[in-house]
C-alpha cells in the first residue's frame, strides 16, 4: 500500500516535471496576447465610452452599434470572424494571428468596458461640472482637469475585474493556432491521453498564478476609489 | 432707527446713474410644463449687493444660474456689461450662444454654490490654483501666491494641502469662496450659500461675505434665507413671488415697511 502511494507520487512528479517545460514554452505568446489586449482594450473602452456621450448623433450612434454587437455576439466567434472570415471576404490581410486574437479580444472587452468608462463619467456629481463652468474651464478642461479624474476613480474597480477576465479570454487565441500555454498543453495531452489530468492542472495552476497579481491590483483600484470618490 | 439705517442704505447705494452691469430683459423661463419665471425684467448694478428673497420655486435660484449660464432662459435677453450673454451675432443674424460666445462673456461672473461643489480629488490650494492657471494663463508662482493670500483671507493659511473631504462645511464653503474671488469676478452670485450648513458653521461663512461685500468693488447678488443678514449687508432686496418681482427696495424697506401680503406671509414664516 505504501509501496503504492510512493508509486503514484513518483509518477505525478515525473509528469510535472514533463509537463511543465511545454507549458512554459506558450507562456511569452500568453503573456504577449495579454498585455496588448489590455492596452488596447482600455484605449477602445476610453474612445468608445466618450463617443457614446458625444453630442454628434452619428457618433454615439455608431458607436452603440459597436457596443451591442460586440457584447452580444460570442468572442470565439469574432475570433473566427477577423481571423477566418474577413481576410477572404475582402482580400485584405489579418494574416496575422496575434492580430487576430488581439483585436478580437481588445474589441470584445473594450465594448463591455466601455460602459464602465460612459457610466462612471455620467455619475460624477453634476456640480462639479456647474462649479467648473462658474471658474470659466473650457469644455475639454472640464473634461480633462475635473470630470474624468474621478471618473477614473470610479472605474478602477471594475477595470480590475475586467483585467483577469481578459487574462483567462487569451487562451482562446489556441483556437487559431497560436502557441499559448494551452496550445503546448492540448499538443501534449493529444500525444499522451494519460497526461491529460497534470495538464490541465498545471494549466489551472498557470493561470492562476498569472492572475494573482492581478488580484492584487484590483484590491489596490478598490482602495484607491474608495478614497478618490470623498465627498466635496 | 429705521429711517437711519434707510438714509444710510440710499447714501451708499451705488451710482443708480452709471450703466448697469446686468439687465434682465423680459426673461421667461419653464421647465418642462412649469413656468418658473414670468417675464423678468432686473437691472443690477456695479458694485450693488442684491439679496433674493422668496418662497421655494419662485425663481430665485434659476435668476442666478441663468447669470452664470447653468440653465438658459427660454426667451428674454440678459445683458452683462453691454453684451446679450446668451445670443451673439453673425453675419447680421441674431443666433443662440456657442459656448465661445459664453466664455467670453461669463468671464467676470463668479458663484459660489450651496454645496460647496469643491473638486475632491485636490487640495484646496489646487482647488484655487486650477483655474487661474488654466483659464487666466497666469504662471504657477502667481496663482499660487494668490491663492494662498486668499485662502489666508478667509482663515485657512493652515489647510493648504488638505483635501475637502477633510474639512467641515463651513470651510469647505469658505475655500469656494477662495476659489471664486481668485478669479477677480466684478459679479459674484451666492447660492443659498448657508442652506446646507450645521447651524453652528453659518456664522463663519457669512463672516467672509461681510468682508467681501466691505470691499465694495464687486457686484453681488444673494440668494438666502438669512433675512437679518440681507437686512445688514443688501443696498437692495428683492422678493420673488410666483416668477415676478412682487416687492423690491431697500432691506428695511422690503423687510420693514412693505404692506404687501404675500411678503408678510413669507416673513412671518421665518421669522416665527
Amino acid at each position: 500500500m505504501e509501496f503504492y502511494f510512493l508509486y503514484m507520487g513518483v509518477i505525478i512528479i515525473n509528469a510535472i516535471i514533463e509537463v511543465f517545460p511545454v507549458l512554459m514554452k506558450g507562456i511569452h505568446i500568453t503573456i504577449t496576447v495579454f498585455i496588448l489586449s489590455v492596452i488596447f482594450g482600455y484605449l477602445f473602452a476610453f474612445i468608445a465610452g466618450l463617443c457614446r456621450l458625444s453630442n454628434n448623433i452619428i457618433i454615439r450612434s455608431t458607436t452603440s452599434f459597436y457596443v451591442e454587437i460586440f457584447r452580444g455576439t460570442s468572442l470565439i466567434v469574432q475570433l473566427f470572424w477577423l481571423y477566418y472570415a474577413i481576410p477572404m471576404l475582402f482580400n485584405i490581410g489579418i494574416d496575422n494571428r496575434l492580430m487576430a486574437g488581439v483585436l478580437a479580444i481588445s474589441l470584445n472587452y473594450g465594448a463591455y468596458m466601455s460602459e464602465i468608462v460612459r457610466g462612471s463619467i455620467l455619475a460624477v456629481d453634476k456640480g462639479q461640472t456647474e462649479a467648473s463652468i462658474a471658474l470659466n474651464l473650457t469644455r475639454f478642461q472640464r473634461m480633462r482637469l475635473v470630470v474624468f479624474p474621478q471618473a477614473l476613480r470610479m472605474m478602477l474597480p471594475e477595470f480590475g475585474n475586467y483585467l483577469i477576465q481578459m487574462l483567462k479570454a487569451t487562451s482562446l487565441v489556441s483556437l487559431i493556432g497560436m502557441t499559448d500555454i494551452l496550445y503546448h498543453g492540448n499538443i501534449l495531452r493529444s500525444t499522451n491521453l494519460s497526461m491529460a489530468p497534470t495538464v490541465y492542472l498545471l494549466l489551472l495552476v498557470f493561470y492562476f498564478i498569472m492572475a494573482l497579481p492581478l488580484i492584487f491590483l484590483t484590491r489596490k483600484g478598490e482602495e484607491i476609489s474608495k478614497r478618490g470618490v470623498a465627498n466635496g | 432707527m429705521a429711517e437711519l439705517v434707510k438714509e444710510m442704505k440710499q447714501s451708499i447705494t451705488p451710482k443708480r446713474g452709471a450703466k448697469p452691469i446686468v439687465e434682465y430683459k423680459d426673461v421667461y423661463k419653464s421647465f418642462g410644463e412649469v413656468e418658473v419665471l414670468k417675464g423678468l425684467n432686473l437691472d443690477i448694478f456695479p458694485g450693488e449687493k442684491v439679496a433674493l428673497i422668496g418662497p421655494s420655486g419662485s425663481g430665485k435660484t434659476t435668476i442666478i444660474r441663468m447669470l452664470m449660464t447653468l440653465e438658459q432662459p427660454t426667451s428674454g435677453e440678459i445683458i452683462v456689461d453691454g453684451t446679450d450673454l446668451w445670443h451673439m451675432k453673425k453675419n447680421g443674424k441674431t443666433i443662440p450662444a456657442n459656448e465661445k460666445h459664453l466664455r467670453e462673456v461669463r468671464g467676470d461672473i463668479g458663484m459660489v454654490f450651496q454645496h460647496f461643489n469643491l473638486f475632491p480629488h485636490m487640495t484646496i490650494l489646487e482647488n484655487c490654483m486650477t483655474a487661474p492657471i488654466q483659464v487666466k494663463k497666469e504662471s504657477k508662482e502667481t496663482a499660487r501666491e494668490r491663492s494662498v493670500e486668499m485662502l489666508e483671507k478667509v482663515g485657512l493659511g493652515d489647510k493648504l494641502d488638505n483635501y475637502p473631504s477633510q474639512l467641515s462645511g463651513g470651510q469647505k464653503q469658505r475655500v469656494a469662496m477662495a476659489r471664486a474671488l481668485v478669479m477677480r469676478p466684478k459679479i459674484m452670485l451666492f447660492d443659498e450659500v448657508t442652506s446646507a450648513l450645521d447651524p453652528e458653521l453659518v456664522g463663519e461663512v457669512l463672516e467672509v461675505i461681510r468682508d467681501i461685500a466691505e470691499e465694495g468693488e464687486m457686484a453681488m447678488v444673494l440668494v438666502t434665507h438669512e433675512m437679518d443678514f440681507a437686512l445688514e449687508i443688501a443696498d437692495r432686496v428683492i422678493f420673488l413671488d410666483d416668477g415676478v418681482i412682487a416687492e423690491q427696495g431697500s432691506a428695511s424697506e422690503v423687510l420693514e415697511e412693505s404692506d404687501n401680503e404675500r411678503l408678510q406671509q413669507f416673513l412671518y414664516r421665518f421669522r416665527s
